[in-house]
């Protein structure tokens, strides 16, 4: 049935190129927080011109499957900008990555801003502090705890999503899984281990965010 | 010291209150009296820039600002010498009893951080909170937060602290701590304009009191002579209604 001495020796070789996969998931989450509060910024203060740009951003990044915009980036746009010819498939998936998923988070983060009662911005108003001091100290840190649980989400979703990056050629967990499975042909051994391997990250990453989520419930209440 | 001159407020098509003026003494503290959408609150935030009113004067001590030509400069400005205390506090969630009250300190005057926590240690002092000074917001009853707001206003050490009701969120057994605190202001001559349906505390402390009607003010005298002998069939009108249940007579 299933060859488990094989699953066991490919485990080690899967494993080193997990850390690719995790490395493409934190930088494209970082990017995409800071674009995503950037959006949302614009879009809670509805800064002129800007305001509809991100509108436009956000509903495009939703609306297309990501498969489709990896795809743009890393074969299409280099027919368009000479510069990007030599992009690679890392940065493309990493591209990808932060502008689709900050237009997720984009739209939970303006939630969590909204959702954040008026008279504070009053009161930070009305002691002189200007719109972005208003943004940085009060709005925005009690805005993303807000959103935390969600945004973890996003990053599982990204995590998983990496796995795409093995069409742009870009050799990470998943890419590695289909080159092994191909030599070998034990591909229920190779694709089931990768699986179970995606699982127990996210499993890991599950029990952190319940636990951060019952540390941030208790924030601020002492 | 602080005069409003022809303030003019309209949202969209409503006028709410045109060609306002009032002038009060450095240490004067006036309330204002009046029916519901009047435009009280609207005056007070005016004063502040909350609402940016469509034309008028505000002079804060040597700081005059034309409403039509204010910019953005004039308004942190004036804001940061009219200090504002709000019905529902306006606590920041996020900063602790003593943030709440540095916070202004350091953002805003810049002044470093040691010395504006050892300032609103002293204001947590004065406000009988110095034990609350690491509490969340969430953490404290509705009359330490308005306290708390009191505080924050009191650190940005403006010309004038303006309160829009700063009793009417809380539960009966708070307001008593709120109203003793702001009567300690009035002793120590803060200046202060005081909205409010507390007729008690307005004749007990204030110096002069303000009868609004219809974005208009009606009269305004001391509450001695505003309460026992006012001169409009308006006011009187009002005093009679908000008077009557607590017992007290009007002429
Ligand atoms: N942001 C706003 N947009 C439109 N209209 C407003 C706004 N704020 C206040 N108004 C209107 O302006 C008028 C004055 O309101 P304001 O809140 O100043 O009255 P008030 O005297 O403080 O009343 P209350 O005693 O109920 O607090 C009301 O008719 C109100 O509906
Ligand atoms: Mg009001």
């Amino acid at each position: 049935m299933l060859n488990l001495e094989y699953m066991w020796d490919l485990l080690p070789v899967l494993l080193s190129y997990l850390p690719l996969t995790l490395e493409m998931a934190t930088i494209a989450m970082l990017f995409a927080l800071v674009l995503a509060c950037l959006l949302a910024v614009i879009r809670v203060s509805r800064v002129p011109l800007l305001n509809g740009l991100s509108l436009l951003f956000i509903s495009f990044f939703r609306g297309t499957p990501l498969l489709v915009q990896l795809f743009l980036f890393y074969y299409g746009l280099p027919q368009l900008v000479e510069a990007l010819v030599s992009i690679n498939g890392v940065t493309a998936a990493v591209l990808g990555l932060t502008l689709h998923f900050s237009a997720y988070m984009a739209e939970s983060i303006r939630a969590a801003i909204v959702g954040i009662d008026r008279s504070q911005t009053e009161a930070a108003l009305s002691i002189g502090m200007t719109q972005s001091q208003l943004m940085r100290r009060i709005i925005l840190p009690q805005a993303t705890r807000v959103a935390t649980p969600t945004l973890m989400n996003y990053f599982i979703d990204m995590i998983k999503a990496t796995s795409l990056a093995f069409t742009l050629g870009v050799t990470e967990l998943m890419g590695a899984t289909q080159k092994e499975a191909s030599s070998s042909f034990l591909y229920l051994e190779a694709f089931l281990l990768v699986a179970i391997i995606y699982w127990v990250v996210v499993e890991l990453l599950s029990w952190g965010q319940r636990r951060l989520e019952v540390y941030l419930n208790k924030a601020y209440q002492r | 010291m602080i005069s409003l001159e022809a303030v003019t407020k309209r949202f969209g098509k409503q006028n709410v209150f045109s060609d306002i003026d009032l002038q009060l003494e450095r240490g004067e503290i006036i309330v204002i009296i009046g029916p519901s959408g009047t435009g009280k609150s609207t005056l007070l935030r005016c004063i502040n820039f909350l609402e940016r009113p469509e034309s008028g004067r505000i002079t804060v001590g040597d700081l005059r600002v034309d409403a039509q030509h204010a910019t953005r400069a004039d308004i942190l400005k004036l804001r940061r010498r009219t200090a504002f205390v709000f019905q529902n506090y306006g606590l920041f969630a996020n900063k602790t009893a003593l943030q709440n009250i540095s916070e202004g300190m350091i953002v805003v005057d810049k002044m470093p951080k040691e010395k504006a926590h050892a300032r609103a240690r002293e204001i947590l002092k004065r406000i009988g909170l110095a034990d609350k000074s690491d509490a969340y917001p969430a953490a404290l009853s509705g009359g330490q937060q308005q306290r708390i707001g009191i505080g924050r206003a009191m650190a940005a050490n403006a010309d004038v602290i303006l309160f829009d009701e700063p009793t009417s969120s809380l539960d009966p057994q708070w307001v008593e701590e709120v109203l003793n605190l702001m009567k300690q202001l009035a002793a120590e001559q803060q200046t202060m304009i005081i909205v409010t349906h507390e007729m008690q505390f307005a004749r007990d402390v204030a110096d002069r009191v303000v009868f609004m009607d219809e974005g208009q003010i009606i009269e305004q005298a001391p509450p001695d002579e505003l309460f026992t002998a006012p001169k409009d069939p308006r006011t009187q009108r009002f005093l009679r209604k908000i008077l009557a249940p607590t017992g007290q007579t009007v002429p």
